[in-house]
């Protein structure tokens, strides 16, 4: 075991834990953000909310996210470049890094695989509940806001714990765009210093460690929410 | 838009200039990895459950710590990991004995690395399947003497079945798209053929779509797929709520 380039790769492994975290809170928080009204609209929605909500979920849940973040990456980032004076305009900065790209294709899957699992969980909620919200006279918006969601959130929140964990243990992709995130830092002492496991083993320990505080994290919120059988 | 040198038509063709024989063969493989992958997970899925549920202590430890272990790291960190240590202890076992470092098939370490890590999941979804079989059954079948691997084989296997087509039909999916994650290791499937495919031409858009809809109709052929399945093996059964 060679770990002597430790020392000096602390600050690239300590920005890549920081990236990946940021990319994990930023796709958990938009996408779940997202998934609310994508959700809503299959329960409720006229069909032309429905099927392109649904077709989304589909789409989402049903192809690979390597593949999504390089038609995002590659595919739409190629198109940036034609047009005319971008390359001066304020936006080339964010258009040219990757980790930006990372967001927005992390953030759309998210929202399509929590929209699918919201949709059950809408629909879950006792029809009881809503009338007499309604009854009490709340307009829909607060309907949702104060009876609805929080519901449905109770009724999948092991779901959807499962979910926001999956999703930290999918951000190593984000490497494969030249993301600098922990699966970044590592290929980069993998290339410069040939040494192939202990990065490895150590980002592997440290995504280890990640999921294991989250999973007793959400252990913890779920016993907050009291449980009626 | 950029400078198309070549016109789509012709690149959509067999042969040297079009890319579909290319694309083709990466179908194929990515299907070849997911099946035989998915059937070495389950395999050792169904070891992992019988073991979780009827071995010695030490066995049980181990069982554990590998579902633990394996479903708390990233599929892709995992990948890596497995690949490497596997074909370096694979060649190092061999020069100990005389015999000259091979270059393992990529096919192969993709199902192996795949299928390890598929190990994990299905181990889980399988032990919660059998243990939700009613007691009673296999009781019944100990008091008409049958031994423990008719019990399995007649009574164990077609009543934990509805249990865990669900999970099996999700572990499935998962794989068809982990399947793309073997890129990183260079096996010529569907995600790393088409990543050459849009490099050469620099129509990614393109070629990335192409990809994405070949993933969703499998995704979409397997739903149907497993949908029938299930409603085959919960034939007999009361209806769910």
């Amino acid at each position: 075991m060679h770990w002597e380039w430790l020392s000096h790769y602390i600050p690239l492994l300590i920005h890549g834990l920081y990236l990946t975290l940021l990319l994990w809170i930023l796709s958990v928080v938009i996408g779940g953000i997202m998934a609310v009204p994508i959700a809503l609209v299959q329960v409720t929605g006229p069909w032309w909310l429905k099927y392109p909500a649904r077709g989304y979920c589909t789409f989402m849940r049903g192809t690979p996210l390597l593949i999504q973040l390089w038609l995002i990456y590659y595919g739409i980032g190629s198109l940036f470049p034609g047009i005319p004076g971008i390359r001066n305009s304020f936006l080339w900065p964010i258009l040219r890094e990757g980790f930006y790209y990372a967001v927005v294709a992390f953030s759309l899957n998210f929202a399509g695989y929590i929209g699918e699992v919201m949709r059950g969980a809408f629909l879950g909620v006792p029809k009881g509940e809503l009338e007499a919200a309604r009854a009490f006279g709340m307009s829909p918006f607060k309907v949702l806001m104060r009876v609805w969601l929080p519901r449905a959130v109770y009724l999948v929140l092991p779901t959807l714990a499962g979910e926001i964990v999956g999703q930290m243990k999918a951000t190593p992709l984000a490497y494969t765009i030249t993301v600098m995130d922990l699966m970044g830092a590592k290929a980069k002492i993998t290339s410069d210093t040939y040494i192939m496991y202990e990065p490895l083993i150590l980002i592997a320990v440290i995504y280890m460690i990640l999921t294991f505080f989250i999973t007793q994290a959400f252990g913890y919120v779920e016993k907050l929410i009291p449980q009626r059988r | 838009m950029l400078i198309a040198a070549t016109p789509l038509s012709e690149l959509l063709t067999y042969g040297d200039k079009g890319y579909l024989d290319e694309l083709w063969w990466g179908v194929l493989n990515t299907l070849q990895i997911s099946v035989f992958g998915y059937a070495f997970g389950c395999s050792l899925g169904l070891l992992g459950a019988v073991g979780k549920l009827s071995g010695g202590k030490w066995t049980k430890y181990l069982l554990n710590g590998y579902t633990t272990l394996f479903r708390a790291v990233p599929e892709l960190v995992l990948i890596l990991l497995l690949y490497y240590a596997g074909t370096d202890s694979l060649n190092r076992l061999l020069m100990t004995f005389g015999f000259e470092p091979i270059n393992v098939n990529q096919l192969l370490a993709a199902v192996f690395v795949l299928g390890v890590v598929q190990g994990a999941y299905s181990t889980e979804v399988l032990r919660a399947a059998i243990q939700a079989v009613p007691i009673g059954q296999v009781e019944a079948a100990k008091a008409y003497g049958m031994s423990g691997l008719l019990r399995f084989r007649r009574i164990v296997l077609p009543a934990m079945l509805p249990y865990a087509i669900p999970g099996l039909a999700n572990l499935w999916l998962n794989i068809t798209k982990d399947s793309a994650l073997v890129a990183v290791i260079g096996s010529s499937e569907l995600a790393n053929v088409t990543r050459i495919a849009a490099g050469g031409s620099k129509r990614y858009l393109v070629f990335y779509l192409i990809a994405a809809s070949i993933y969703l109709l499998i995704s979409m052929t397997s739903n149907q797929f497993f949908a029938w399945l299930e409603r085959r093996v919960r034939r007999g059964q009361p209806k769910l709520a």
